[in-house]
């Protein structure tokens, strides 16, 4: 991977102008775009202002050195993704094992080998490279605190029981007013409406795992647990409605076609891992609860209702959450009654 | 003796490509006498930090070049002073004296 590697975009931070010209014409040849900034505070402000993939970055250096540099780096949501190879001299190699403890990706000896300079900065590269590529595609579906948890931890495809909340959504109804459906028009509303689906859910510290037509499901509590999914997914639920209806008034100022969800929530304890193949992998739960949150979420379309949830999800809300007992139901497939409730929405939906 | 390691110092020429090799000795050229000059300062103001931290960056360069023996001497102080030691002596001329010889040297090799 040597010619064809991409070229980066590097910052070289050096006290030192020789080694700085040295690097950064070094790294230039190989046809990456280089910058340099000559002590840490300068790095710093050069690497909040614009975007980098690589720094090389010297320890010994006035103001503030490569330590402090690579601390503050390490500690910055920001900053922390954005690979860093120290350079140093031979003699300083405690202090490069220090910084590579820390968290740098890697070093280089002064005076620096062009070959490993190469072999160093392109191996450093396509690793984020493909980092970025993962978190990316992790965050189509998933929370930034979701998919950062999968890049540290990787799939352990095992599965496991995890206490969790799903919630299944649905389109219920489409109000055409337009005269006839153009194609286009309802992919682009679907499109607009998933947007602010996933919004609603990921804000909450939800993960959408599956979206079948126009229909999708979430999961609280899970791949990272934290108490209070029960409440994050009802509170999901009422900004998704809440944001549905502001879309709404839009799409009517637009004479286009509005749209009524419905929505299904249940807790308890499910199975939880990835599925699939090494190409193509969804992390998703399996089991009682997550069959019960789908025929909630279908009894929705029979009580004209937008939110329903079971008995554990009401019993995790705080009391500002207004809730009403719909009485118990008897779900299909399901051997016994499950209390109902029905979660209000502070603005009225018409359903 | 030579001051200049010719082998280090062509290897760097070819590291660098010849296009760049005057203006690696020209910043060489322009800064190490301010480091110099700054770890004479740092010597009269028992700045030891100062002193160690120039010292080490003319060792940098020294090697870089191939300047052997001004690199030894630049070690020698970086080490002292890390010690704490600024019992310096007559190392700091030694060092100048080593440094004009080999910047004498790397004049010539400008192309």
């Amino acid at each position: 991977m040597t010619s064809r590697q991409e070229p980066g975009h590097l910052l070289v931070v050096d006290d030192n102008k020789v080694n700085r010209i040295l690097l950064a014409r070094g790294l230039e040849g190989q046809g990456h775009k280089v910058e340099t900034a000559e002590n840490g505070k300068q790095a710093l402000e050069k690497l909040r202002n614009d975007s980098f993939d690589l720094v090389l970055l010297d320890i010994e250096m006035p103001e503030m050195d490569g330590y402090q540099v690579l601390e503050i780096c390490l500690q910055d949501a920001e900053l922390r993704d954005i690979p860093i190879i120290m350079t140093s001299s031979l003699d300083e190699i405690n202090s490069v094992v220090k910084c590579v403890e820390l968290g740098a990706e890697d070093y280089l000896n002064k005076p620096v080998n062009p070959t490993l300079l190469r072999a160093r900065v392109n191996a450093s590269l396509e690793k984020k490279r493909l980092r970025d590529e993962q978190r990316k595609l992790f965050r189509t579906f998933a929370t930034r605190e979701v998919a950062d948890e999968l890049l540290r931890t990787g799939f352990s495809l095992g599965g496991k029981y995890v206490d969790a909340t799903v919630l299944f959504a649905d389109i219920r109804s489409y109000t055409n007013y337009a005269e006839k459906e153009d194609p286009a028009e309802i992919i682009e509303l679907l499109n607009n409406y998933f947007a602010l689906m996933f919004d609603a859910i990921s804000g909450h510290q939800g993960t959408v795992n599956q979206m079948v037509g126009d229909g999708l499901m979430a999961i609280f509590g899970a791949p990272i647990p934290r108490e209070d999914h029960r409440e994050q997914s009802v509170r999901a639920a009422l900004e998704m409605l809440n944001l549905l209806q502001g879309f709404n008034q839009q799409q009517a100022l637009l004479n286009k076609t509005q749209i009524q969800i419905g929505v299904g929530i249940a807790t308890g304890r499910m199975i939880a891992g990835y599925t699939g193949t090494q190409h193509r992998a969804t992390y998703t739960c399996i089991g009682d609860t997550v069959n019960l949150a789908k025929r909630i979420e279908d009894h929705t379309k029979a009580v004209h209702h937008p939110i329903l949830i079971d008995q554990y999800t009401r019993e995790g809300l705080p009391a500002d959450i207004e809730v009403e007992a719909l009485g118990a139901i008897l779900f299909r497939g399901k051997q016994q009654p499950i209390q109902t409730y029905v979660v209000q929405s502070r603005e009225k939906t018409t359903f | 003796m030579p001051a200049i390691d010719k082998s280090t110092f062509e290897e760097l020429k070819q590291m660098s490509g010849a296009d760049f090799i005057n203006e690696l000795i020209d910043a060489f050229l322009e800064d190490a006498p301010k480091m110099l000059q700054s770890m004479q300062s740092a010597l009269d103001a028992r700045d030891v930090d100062t002193f160690r931290r120039n010292a080490h960056s003319l060792k940098s360069n020294a090697y870089t070049f191939g300047a052997t023996e001004l690199g030894r001497l630049a070690r020698e102080l970086e080490y002292m002073a890390r010690e704490n030691n600024l019992g310096v002596g007559s190392r700091l001329q030694a060092l100048n004296e080593a440094f004009e010889k080999a910047a004498d040297e790397l004049r010539g090799f400008r192309i």
